[in-house]
């Protein structure tokens, strides 16, 4: 079977200490698994098996015929060959597309854990009662997430902040999710973004009303009952006129999962004046050293920006044998920015094909992308981005910067920058760079002191800088620890 | 402090340290200096353990310790410093943040636990005012864009704070004018006690101006060819090397 290091955000800010508190301090109350039986629809993918999720979901009638429509348009389309990836191609006809969350059997005791599953726990300082419950131990005490979840939810409610799973907002706000989904990556986008609108099985919601600031960082920790929302997850998140939300997506604790291919789409949409800033860490499982099992990673993100709206995404991503992903920004309305910050590290057998896409079409639109390559054993990562000025974008404004860094001589790092420029008054730039890790740096650190593993997270820290910064506060201690774990070794 | 006797190393098949003996107790300051190519920076790459170099004879005895068969880091740790005679860069990593892992991590194996952050600041602003460095290091990324000569003041800059027992200064001088000499000699000048020892190793006879040395060898082919005191060097800076080559020469027939 297939395992998967899945993370549950377990972040919490200043502002929320007293939920701190209520987490260290409460009792396990109803039990971290739902009580579902565990049913699984039979194999494969036909109008038949749509429709049994649709009921299963007890959806309407027009989220049946969206995916319904998705499912033939799917059917005439192509898996893309242009990546610079290389894997056998999934059989969607052998995979279960929908299976409710099941109970999981309780272990005993942390013995009777995957000791290697422990040693990553023990590195990223998870502690040891988290460490059970994210491993399905049966414990006395345990976070109490669902009463977290209604502090937090209660506080939203006063600023009339949307956060729930995707399922329960098509229920509670089916205006919402019908007026947007689909408008940001439409269905027929590309192949997998029309499989996942197909057969998406539940994800995340989240609203924002005009003029509010979310006071804190949204992520998915707070639902932590939807942990099984399975291979196809569809995010969608509207920050109306004039608000702001940062959302976090992922978390470094990592958790087993049975799924192999991950397609997942997720579409932002900032209206005027607007704000989102989206950081997702990535910690699949990337399959062994021989580069056997791991997750393949499909993913379609994208952004829509109004005038004077921002959306800023940033990602670490050390996960996943297989990674095919692009996010973007459409920057529509005049004056509004795009950003995209990543590090992508492959080691051992991992694939990367992944960078951004940058849409201007409103005049003074600007655009950044920060793109950080790190590859090891016999990886490889390519960036691959899309920077497109059209006609009326005066005085678009890109800069892209890209670096490799290689570890090592077995890898790969390759670049594939796409720029299309069709307004005279538009400036963009583009930088690459490609660079070894120094002996010679690694030797001063030694030199100082300090052993190999240390010396290369110091330079591999130094090297991310720039994007590490944009990470929350926490985020970015969390992701630095991971780049330490994924790295150990890779040199010499 | 450190006893090096016979000492053959080679790079790429090249033998390059052929025989060479040294030996240097606590307190002393030792000059190395010799024509291009005779070995002194390989003396100093060999000592603070880099890898490309392959020691084909001969022993290093630091402390009562086998050094050659310490790895780099450790040598570190049980104090041996090189100045680096071009020191690298480290984008991103701020020169504060590259001392507090450095001297962090040597705790560590000490089983000591990581130095106060009060204590590291004070350490900080006593190394940083030595070199006239002041203000300016503490955010900004080790050597990154840094001038020549500030590459050399953060080499002693470390040097004081990581408080070596062996320091070896790979031709320090060299791409300093006058004034960042004056400062960096200054600063070996005060980090020197009765406990630590310094291998100075230059091309030239003017930094022996500031920093006077109890002794000074000449390196040639690979070999100590003649050790004296410090008139040594205002003999080598006025006759050249073509008689101590003379002379090898003639020792060798």
């Amino acid at each position: 079977m297939w395992r998967k290091f899945f993370y549950l955000t377990k972040r919490y800010m200043a502002s929320e200490e007293e939920l701190i508190e209520e987490i260290t301090s409460s009792e396990y109350k109803y039990g971290f698994v739902t009580d579902i039986e565990s049913d699984k629809a039979p194999k494969g993918l036909n109008e038949d098996i749509i429709r049994l999720i649709s009921s299963k979901k007890n959806e309407p009638e027009w989220m049946l015929e969206y995916r319904l429509n998705a499912f033939q348009v799917w059917k005439k389309m192509e898996e893309p060959e242009w990546a610079h990836l290389n894997y056998l191609k999934p059989d969607f006809q052998d995979l279960h597309y929908y299976a409710a969350p099941k109970q999981k059997q309780a272990l005993d005791s942390l013995d009777e854990v995957d000791p290697e599953l422990l040693a990553t726990f023990e590195k990223l300082g998870i502690s040891l009662d988290e460490q059970k419950r994210l491993t399905g131990v049966a414990v006395d005490v345990v976070m109490d997430s669902v009463s977290v979840a209604t502090s937090f939810k209660e506080k939203l409610a006063e600023l009339g902040i949307i956060f729930c799973s995707f399922g329960e907002a098509v229920q509670e706000h089916p205006e919402l999710v019908r007026k947007h989904l689909g408008t940001v990556v439409p269905t027929a986008d590309n192949f997998y973004a029309a499989l996942n609108s197909a057969v998406f099985t539940d994800g995340s919601f989240c609203y924002i009303p005009k003029g509010v600031r979310c006071p804190m960082e949204l992520s998915t920790y707070f639902r932590i009952n939807e942990a099984n929302t399975g291979q196809f997850e569809r995010t969608l998140v509207i920050a109306d006129e004039g608000s702001y939300v940062s959302y976090l997506e992922g978390c470094t604790a990592p958790m087993r999962d049975e799924n192999q291919l991950h397609a997942a789409v997720v579409e932002l949409i900032a209206m005027d004046n607007a704000e989102i800033k989206y950081s997702t860490i990535q910690n699949w499982y990337p399959g062994n050293s021989e580069g056997i099992g791991g997750i393949y990673n499909f993913v379609t993100k994208r952004g829509l920006c109004m005038e004077g709206s921002k959306i800023s995404w940033t990602q670490v991503e050390t996960g996943s044998a297989v990674t095919w992903k692009y996010p973007g920004c459409i920057l529509k309305g005049d004056n509004s920015i795009g950003e995209f910050y990543s590090v992508a590290v492959t080691a051992n057998h991992q694939q990367a094909d992944t960078g951004s896409k940058m849409v201007h079409m409103g005049k003074n639109t600007k655009s950044t992308i920060i793109s950080k390559g790190i590859s090891a054993g016999k990886s490889n990562n390519s960036y691959r981005g899309l920077v497109r000025i059209n006609k009326n974008a005066t005085n678009g404004r890109n800069f892209t910067q890209c670096d490799s860094l290689l570890m090592g001589n077995q890898c790969g790092a390759h670049t594939f920058p796409y720029i299309e420029v069709n307004n005279q008054t538009a400036k963009v730039e583009h930088e690459a760079t490609t660079s070894k890790i120094g002996e010679d740096q690694i030797f001063y650190c030694k030199q100082r002191g300090m052993d190999e593993d240390t010396a290369i997270n110091l330079i591999v820290n130094g090297y991310c800088k720039e994007v590490l910064n944009q990470l929350p506060m926490e985020f970015a201690v969390e992701a630095q620890k991971l780049l330490e774990i994924s790295l150990e070794g890779s040199v010499g | 402090m450190i006893k090096i006797e016979n000492l053959h190393a080679s790079i790429n098949g090249n033998e390059i340290l052929k025989g060479l003996s040294l030996e240097i107790n606590a307190g002393e300051v030792h000059a190395i200096m010799g024509p291009n190519g005779s070995g002194k920076s390989t003396l100093a790459s060999v000592l603070a353990g880099r890898e490309e170099y392959k020691i084909t004879e001969g022993s290093v005895v630091f402390n009562g310790d086998n050094l050659l068969d310490m790895e780099a880091e450790e040598r570190a740790r049980a104090g041996v410093f090189l100045a680096f005679q071009y020191p690298v860069e480290i984008p991103g990593v701020s020169n504060i943040n590259f001392l507090k892992t450095a001297i962090n991590e040597a705790r560590e194996k000490e089983g000591i636990g990581p130095m106060s952050a009060k204590e590291f600041m004070s350490k900080v602003k006593k190394a940083s005012s030595l070199v006239e460095l002041d203000g300016k290091l503490a955010n900004r990324s080790v050597n990154e864009g840094f001038s020549g000569g500030e590459k050399k003041r953060n080499e002693i800059f470390q040097m004081a704070m990581l408080e070596p027992k062996l320091s070896i200064l790979d031709e320090t001088d060299s791409g300093l004018d006058i004034d960042a000499l004056r400062i960096v000699a200054n600063g070996v000048n005060t980090l020197k006690t009765e406990e630590n020892a310094s291998i100075v190793i230059t091309h030239y006879q003017r930094l022996l101006d500031y920093i006077v040395p109890d002794y000074v060898h000449v390196l040639y082919q690979g070999k100590i060819v003649k050790t004296g005191g410090k008139e040594l060097a205002l003999e080598l800076e006025e006759r050249g090397y073509d008689w101590i080559k003379e002379e090898s020469a003639t020792l060798n027939v």
